[in-house]
Order: C-alpha cells, then structure tokens, then sequence
C-alpha cells in the first residue's frame, strides 16, 4: 500500500466489490416461518402487500360491512333508544351476502395462488411441513373473516354506550355476537378454502364459494318455509343443519341468546343445539381433514 | 466432510423401483447428477429434502439423518425446482424476501440478504418489476435467488438450465460455477446433458433405472468422452474435401465414428473422431492445412446421457483404466 503524499487528501471514494457475504445471523425456525406464512396471509386476504388494484375489493367490502352499523349506531343516539334496533347476533346473518363475496374472492388469492403457480414445493423445500402450511393458511382465513365480521359489532357496542345503554346487558350481548362471529369465521374459512384448494382456477373457486354458500342457505330456507307452511315444524330446525349460514343461526339461538329467526321462529332447543354443536365441529374438523389431504399429493 | 452420503438406499412404488440400493459419498463442490428422464433424479431430491421417506437405507445430509432432521436439513439446504414455481403478479424482490422469510431469516436479514442475492444471480432495476413481465433467463435467476437466499450449505437444482437458450445456458452454468467457487455453496445439479455437466461439475454421478451407473471426477470423463466434429471444404485438388481428410486422418491413426449425424446440417460433410488428448487438436488442423482444405469447423460435441450406455464407449473405458 503506497502512502499519500504529504498535503494530499486521500481519495476515500472507491467502489466496493464487497463479494459474496455469507449469513451466520439467527435463524428463527419452523415457527417462526409459520407466524410469517400466517401474517402474510393474513395481510394478503386484505389487500396489504399486494398491487393497489387487489387492496380495492377487500376495503370495499370490509366498508360494506361497517356502514350499516354506523347507521344503526346513529340512528340509536338520535333516538335515545334504549336497546340497538339490531342485534348483535343477528347482523352477520343479514350481511351474509357481503361475507360470502368476501370469502369468495380472498379464499382463492390464499391458496389457489400458490397451488396455480407451484409455489408450494418451495414452502414444503423449507423449515415448514405441511401442518404448518395448513394451519397458517386456515388461521389467517378465519381470522380475515372474524375481523371482517367483529368489527361492526364493535361499532355497536361503543355505539350502545354513546346511547347509554345498559352497560352489563350490552356487554354481555356483544360478547355472545363475539363468539358466535368467531365460530362462523372458522367454519366459513374453512368451507372456503377448501373449494378454493380443490380448483386451482381463480374463476371456479369464486364460483364454488358462493354457490355453496348462497344455493345452500336459499335450498334449506325454502324448505323450511315449506314445512312451515305445512305446518310440519318439528322439521325446521333439523332442516337448519344443512347449510352453513342456518348452523350458525341455529347454535346461536340455542346457546347464545339469538332469537329464533327460523320460519315461525321455531326454536332450537337444547337437544337440537348440541347436535347443531357437533355438526358444526365436524365440519370445521372435515375441512381441516381435506385440507392436510390436499397437500400431502402436491408436496413436491 | 461428506456432503452427502446414502447407503444401499432404495425407494419402491407399488409398480416402480424408482431407486435400487443407490450408495454414494458425494463431498463438498458441485455436483452433477446425470439421468435419463425418469431415472430417479426428482425421487432423489426429495428423499435429500426429507420429503419423502426411503423405502430402505440410510441417507444423511450435512451430517444429518433426513428420517429425523428434515427441517434442521431444510433451513440449511436450498431448492430450485424444475417447473415454474413463480407467482407472476409480485415483483421479485417481494417474492424472495418472503420466500427468505420461510426459511427462518428474521424480516430485516431477509431483505438484506435478498438485495445481496438478486444482485449475485444478475437482477438489477428489473427486480422491482412483477415477475409476470421477466424472460425464461430472468426467472431462472429469481427460482436460484430463492434457493441461495438464506445462505445455504448446499443447494439442490433440478434442470437450472432447461428452457434456456444457448447463450442463457452458458450464463447459468457459469453462475452455478460461481455458487461453489464465490460463495462456497456446495452443489447437486441435475441434468439429462452429460456434455453440460462436464464443464461445470468437479464430480459427476449417472444414474439409470435407480442404479448408479458410474460416478467418478469429471476429468475421467472428458478423458474418455471427447468427440470432435470437424467440417472441411472441398478444392479442386480434392472434390471430395471430407473423403480426402478422412483418408488423412485415418493414415495418421485417429479414430473415426462410423456413424454419421443425422438430421443436422451438413450431415455426411462433418467428421467425428475421438480427441485422447490436446494433440489432436493441432494433428487435425495440420492435416487440413496440408491438403489445402478450408476448415469450416472444429467443435467439442456435447453429449447426450446415451453415450455412457453405449457398450463401445464402456468398453475405451475400461481400456483407459487399464492402461
């Protein structure tokens, strides 16, 4: 190295071929890597991550959802109601089109995406196995959908105390929406990423969520309207199992204090609602099932 | 250090023996995996992956036994699949930072090492660009930058150079030269083209019908593989250029082939003959030269996997070990 002449600044602006850097920083493991899948998912079901264009229909929706609760919320204020004119239980069920549009579009950005394009050898080449891709990609669905669905009961219940409403009553109400949101977020989630697994087309797993979802609660309504209308009523509830919407509507109006809003507001009793309860927990276990399935043939 | 190792390792399916008894001790450096499709190189793969379990046999990685460790041998081995594995609608470098992500590298290391990478494989501007938008050339770089980007021991290509142009080939198999000799990665590359494999491979091991074949440092095979095709003009001194240079050569002792390339152009006018060593290279100019001959081309053919089966060169084989 030759030494600057005396007086000279030495030139200190050089470019650097620093090479190859090897990394001997931490590395945080198959956990780790699956609260990384989750959280991506999680953020892609609403559009952050991704091109503005893909923000634009989940924001959309989420807004759909909201507005409603703002006008109810309003309205109650104005109107020194002592009760919301809706309850909480019941405001999923009357956006229940909002919600499966929702599912519809995001369940096949989740995981048709990566089927489509085989992605998911790289995922399976990595820390992660298959249980962990699973349940990260299930995890975030459910927990889009219970955001979509638990933040206008939100709305409403600080609505209900702005109105001064009975604070333990309104609490207790909201807490029962809550639960009720969170098992209809875990089941729908799983319905819908499972239609979304088995078609690796966008187009047809849009098509297959709302079908199932929409043809089946019209299908069981129908009928149920018919039996009412023969006044054959001990069939309502039991016709209420075959449709993903009425389980939630008939679990939580026998164990969340929901009215009955079948048909001649049969109730489902107790009995009926334990039925409705393991239904329920098969399916959520069923779509869980087909799913771990699903992977194990395109694991490589 | 063994990089690599299995013993008597064997995977059956119901109908298929995909690998028969396979015992290898493949060291650090690259590696050349070499079969005909449906030889056994993507089971493989996936058993070093500890993806899918041997039928019998024993097989470690990094020192690690893949029946016990398949994630501990995952965070510190890369893969670049075959297919297309890239989803087109985000840029690469999104794509790689996730994909470093699952590997276990914490969210600022990830995005570090990603830039590092992208910029190692030849990505510049163009990786803030969707990757729907990117040549056969660019994605192949982005499928090898997720491989390296945790910075693994050893990465696991399968056919890197499949759909690539002639010039793009060369460009990877430099790259994939580079990943052992810059950055110290050891290598398993797997490709149909024995020839490919030649010039970048320090080991090279044929697989055929889950058998191993022959595995071996690649100087013993260029040794006994080397094929000239040479292509002359005719004179008027000589009509018959290739005739003439035939007969030459023939006189001076060079081995020619028989056989004739087919379907390519100037089939009948190109001469293939055995190259032992770099003196036939200056034998072959001297001659044409002496006839008063123009010398279209002289050219290393590469090889296809099928040579190795031929028992004729099995058998120069065998005559160079004797010797």
């Amino acid at each position: 190295m030759s030494t600057p002449a005396p007086g000279a600044a030495p030139d200190t602006t050089r470019i650097h071929n620093i090479g190859y850097r090897s990394y001997d920083g931490p590395r945080l493991g198959r956990s780790y890597a699956r609260r990384s899948l989750f959280s991506q998912s999680l953020r892609g079901a609403y559009g952050l991550g991704r091109s503005a264009k893909s923000k634009v229909l989940p924001m959309l929706l989420f807004g759909v959802m909201c507005v409603p609760a703002l006008i109810i919320v309003a309205i109650s204020v104005y109107t020194k109601a002592d009760k919301l004119f809706v309850e909480y239980t019941q405001y999923a069920v009357l956006l229940q089109l909002v919600i499966a549009v929702y599912l519809a579009s995001q369940a096949p950005q989740s995981v048709s995406r990566d089927l489509r394009f085989r992605t998911v050898p790289l995922y399976f080449s990595r820390p992660i196995e298959r249980i962990d891709y699973v349940l990260a990609k299930y995890g975030a669905m459910a927990s889009a959908l219970f955001i979509l669905t638990a933040t206008p009961l939100l709305i409403l219940w600080i609505g209900s105390m702005l109105a001064e409403m009975d604070f333990a009553e309104q609490a207790k109400m909201f807490g029962q929406g809550l639960v009720s949101v969170a098992v209809l977020s875990v089941l729908f989630g799983g319905i819908g990423l499972v239609m979304a697994a088995l078609t690796p087309r966008r187009g047809f797993g849009v098509a297959a969520v709302i079908a199932v979802l929409t043809i089946s609660y019209g299908a069981v309504s129908t009928l149920q309207g018919i039996s009412y209308a023969t006044e054959n009523t001990d069939a309502i509830a039991w016709l209420g199992l075959f449709s993903p919407l009425t389980l939630v509507i008939g679990l939580q109006n026998a164990f969340l204090g929901a009215p009955a809003s079948f048909p001649g507001e049969v109730p489902v009793g107790a009995g009926a609602g334990v039925v409705y309860l393991v239904v329920v927990l098969g399916l959520i276990a069923a779509c869980y099932g087909v799913l771990m399935r699903r992977y194990r043939k395109v694991g490589l | 250090m063994t990089v690599i190792a299995t013993e008597s390792l064997s995977k059956r399916f119901p109908r298929v023996t995909a690998l028969d008894r396979l015992s290898l001790d493949i060291g650090p450096g690259v590696t050349g995996l070499v079969g005909a499709n449906g030889a056994g190189k993507s089971t493989m793969i996936k058993i070093l992956l500890g993806l899918s379990p041997a039928t019998e046999g024993r097989v470690e990685v990094l020192g690690l036994d893949v029946s016990t460790h398949g994630s501990e041998i995952r965070e510190r081995v890369g893969y670049m699949p075959e297919h297309d594995c890239l989803p087109p609608d985000v840029s690469a470098t999104e794509f790689v930072v996730h994909m470093a992500r699952m590997s276990g590298l914490p969210p600022a290391a990830a995005r570090e090492r990603t830039a590092d990478t992208l910029r190692h494989v030849g990505l510049y501007e163009e990786r803030y660009r969707p990757i729907g938008g990117y040549s056969t050339g660019m994605k192949q770089r982005v499928k090898l930058a997720q491989a390296l980007v945790h910075d693994p021991k050893l990465v696991l290509l399968d056919e890197p150079t499949n759909g690539l142009d002639p010039v793009g080939r060369d460009e990877m198999l430099g790259l994939i030269r580079r990943v052992w000799t810059d950055f110290g990665i050891s290598v398993l590359v797997t490709s149909h083209l024995l020839g490919e494999l030649e010039r970048t491979c320090d080991h090279v091991v044929v697989i055929d019908g889950g058998k191993l074949l022959r595995s071996s440092s690649t100087s013993d095979f260029t040794r006994t593989t080397t094929t000239l095709a040479v292509e002359v003009t005719d004179s008027d001194a000589h009509p018959d250029g290739t005739g003439a240079l035939r007969a030459a050569l023939t006189a001076a002792g060079v081995h020619l082939h028989e056989g004739v390339e087919e379907g390519l152009p100037g089939a009948g006018h190109i001469l293939l003959l055995e190259a032992p060593g770099e003196e036939t290279y200056d034998l072959v100019r001297d001659t044409v030269a002496g006839l008063g001959l123009g010398l279209v081309r002289m050219e290393q053919r590469r090889h296809h996997i099928a040579e190795v089966f031929r028992p004729e060169a099995a058998a120069q084989h065998e005559e160079v070990k004797a010797r």
